[in-house]
C-alpha cells in the first residue's frame, strides 16, 4: 500500500518543504503516491525539485499531476512531463502531445549532468534572455551575466554532485511575495550535498559545528570548495555578486539546511536548520523587475 | 617573435565545433592545454597575443582555468614553476570578458595586459598605483631605463626601479639589457 504525499496547490520552494515533511518518515523502498491532483501552480524549483525527490526514492514512485487543463498544459510546456514519464509511474491526468518551449519558459526543464550540457543550456538561454531582462527593465548588459550565472550555478552540479541534475528557468508574477514579475533559476541535484562534499577539508576545522548550515556558509558565505586549488569557489562568489547587483535573492538548501541571501523586499531569515532531510544540493535565483521611476 | 592565437578557434578546435563561448572548467582546462601546446616550452622572449575576438561568454570558472592559470604557469615570481620568458598581450576584450578576468585576476593577486574591443591598451587585475603609472609611462614612450621612468613619473629612481623589476617578473613588461619596453603588440 502506498503512502501518499500531498502536493501542496502551490508547488514552489515553500510548497516543496511540506513535500518533504510529509515524506520524512516514509522509508526510501517504500511506495509513495504523490498527489498533485489539486496543484494549481508550480515554479522552476518546485518542479526540479519534485524530479529530483522522484529520483531519490527506492522504489519508483507514482505521481498523479494536476487535474486542472491549464496547470497541466503549463507543467507540460515546462518539460516536466517529458522528464517525469522517467522517473515516476505516472497516474490520472498526463497531458500528451505539448512541446515545451513558450514564451514565459524560458529554459524548459533540463537535466545537466556533463560540461557540455552547459554548453547547450546558455547558447539556449543567451538569446532569450536578452529579451526577457529586458521586458523586466534590467540593463541588457545584463543578460550575458545572467547566462554566466547560469553557467555557474549549472558547474555547481558538475563539480560537486557527483550525479546529475536539473535546471530549470522562468518568468513569472510573484504576486503573493512581490507585487512584481520576476525571472527564477533553479537548479537541483539529489547528488552529495555540501556537507559531504567539504567534509574532508572543513569539517575536522570545525569540530561539532559541523552540520549542513555550516556547510553553507562555508560555500556559499566563504567561497570555500572541496578542491585546494586557490582558484575554487569563485562561482558560487560570482553568482552572489549578480544576484546583489540586481537586487535579487538567492537560496541554497542542502541536506536539512537552508541559507538565503536576502534582498530588502523579502523577509526570509538568513539560515534555517533542523528541516526534513533532502540529500544533493537545490538552488534558487530570483531576479526582481526592476521598478521604473 | 610575435603569436597569434584566436582563441575562438582554439575552442572550436579543441573542444566542439560548435562553441563560441568559454564556459565550464573542463573547456577552459583543454584550452589552456592547447594553448600551452602551441607555445612549447622553448624559452624565448615571445609576445603572445591571446584574441578574444571570436568568444561570446566567458565565466568565472572558465577565466580561471584559462587565464589565471597560464599566466601564473608564466609568472617569473614564481621561478619553480616557471616556464620560458612569454609576455601575453589579451585582445578584443569586450566589457564582459573583462568583468569575468577582473574578478579572477584579483582573487590571485594577478594581471595581465589588456587590448579591449574599444580603447587602449592596459593593465587589468591587482596592480598597484605605483606600477599601474610606470607601466603608462612605459607604454607612452616605448623602450626606456628606469631613471627615465622615474624622472617621467615623478617617482624616486629606487621607487621606479622596484617597480618595473616587479612588472617585468610579471611579464607585464619586457626588458633588453637596462631598458623596459611594453608587453604589447604595435600595429
Amino acid at each position: 500500500m502506498s503512502t501518499v504525499i500531498n502536493v501542496p496547490s502551490s508547488l514552489d520552494d515553500q510548497g516543496i518543504e511540506k513535500v518533504l515533511e510529509q515524506l520524512a518518515a516514509v522509508p526510501v523502498d517504500a511506495p509513495v503516491l504523490f498527489d498533485a491532483r489539486h496543484a494549481r501552480w508550480g515554479t522552476p524549483y518546485g518542479l526540479t525539485a519534485m524530479l529530483t525527490i522522484g529520483q531519490t526514492r527506492g522504489e519508483k514512485a507514482t505521481f498523479s499531476g494536476p487535474e486542472a487543463d491549464d496547470v497541466a498544459s503549463y507543467w507540460a510546456r515546462t518539460g516536466f512531463y517529458k522528464h517525469a514519464e522517467g522517473i515516476f509511474q505516472l497516474t490520472g491526468h498526463v497531458p500528451r502531445g505539448r512541446t515545451p518551449g513558450e514564451s514565459e519558459v524560458l529554459l524548459e526543464v533540463t537535466p545537466i549532468a556533463h560540461a557540455e550540457d552547459v554548453h547547450n543550456v546558455v547558447a539556449r538561454i543567451q538569446h532569450k534572455a536578452q529579451q526577457i531582462l529586458q521586458s523586466l527593465h534590467i540593463d541588457s548588459k545584463a543578460s550575458m551575466g545572467f547566462a554566466m550565472t547560469l553557467s555557474e550555478a549549472c558547474q555547481n552540479i558538475i563539480e560537486h554532485a557527483g550525479t546529475g541534475g536539473w535546471v530549470a528557468v522562468q518568468v513569472y508574477e510573484w504576486r503573493k511575495r512581490l507585487g512584481r514579475r520576476v525571472v527564477v533559476i533553479a537548479v537541483c541535484d539529489a547528488g552529495q550535498g555540501f556537507r559531504r562534499s567539504l567534509e574532508t577539508t572543513q569539517g575536522r576545522r570545525l569540530g561539532d559545528r559541523w552540520d549542513d548550515g555550516a556547510a553553507l556558509e562555508e560555500a556559499v558565505l566563504r567561497g570555500v570548495s572541496r578542491f585546494t586549488d586557490k582558484g575554487r569557489g569563485q562561482g558560487l562568489a560570482g553568482i552572489r555578486r549578480y544576484v546583489g547587483r540586481w537586487d535579487g535573492k538567492l537560496t541554497v538548501r542542502s541536506g536539512t539546511a537552508r541559507l538565503s541571501i536576502i534582498p530588502t523586499w523579502d523577509d526570509d531569515v538568513p539560515l534555517t536548520k533542523q528541516l526534513p532531510a533532502f540529500p544533493g544540493a537545490q538552488m534558487q535565483i530570483v531576479i526582481p523587475e526592476r521598478l521604473t521611476r | 617573435m610575435i603569436r597569434h592565437i584566436d582563441l575562438g578557434s582554439v575552442l572550436r578546435g579543441t573542444v566542439s565545433e560548435q562553441y563560441t563561448n568559454l564556459v565550464t572548467r573542463p573547456t577552459g582546462n583543454a584550452v589552456r592545454g592547447a594553448i600551452e601546446a602551441i607555445l612549447g616550452n622553448e624559452a624565448e622572449d615571445a609576445v603572445t597575443v591571446i584574441d578574444f575576438t571570436h568568444v561570446g561568454l566567458l565565466d568565472y570558472s572558465c577565466a580561471d582555468e584559462i587565464i589565471a592559470k597560464l599566466l601564473q604557469r608564466y609568472d617569473a615570481r614564481e621561478p619553480a614553476d616557471a616556464r620560458g620568458a612569454v609576455y601575453f598581450v589579451f585582445r578584443g576584450l569586450n566589457d564582459l570578458h573583462i568583468e569575468s578576468i577582473e574578478w579572477v585576476l584579483n582573487h590571485h593577486g594577478l594581471a595581465l595586459v589588456a587590448e579591449p574591443v574599444d580603447g587602449e591598451p592596459h593593465l587589468i587585475g591587482a596592480v598597484d598605483d605605483e606600477a599601474r603609472t610606470v607601466w603608462a609611462v612605459v607604454g607612452r614612450i616605448g623602450a626606456c631605463s628606469a631613471l627615465v621612468v622615474a624622472e617621467q613619473s615623478g617617482l624616486e629612481p629606487t621607487q621606479a626601479e622596484r617597480a618595473l623589476v616587479d612588472l617585468w617578473r610579471r611579464r607585464l613588461l619586457r626588458r633588453e639589457n637596462d631598458q623596459y619596453l611594453a608587453a604589447r603588440v604595435v600595429s
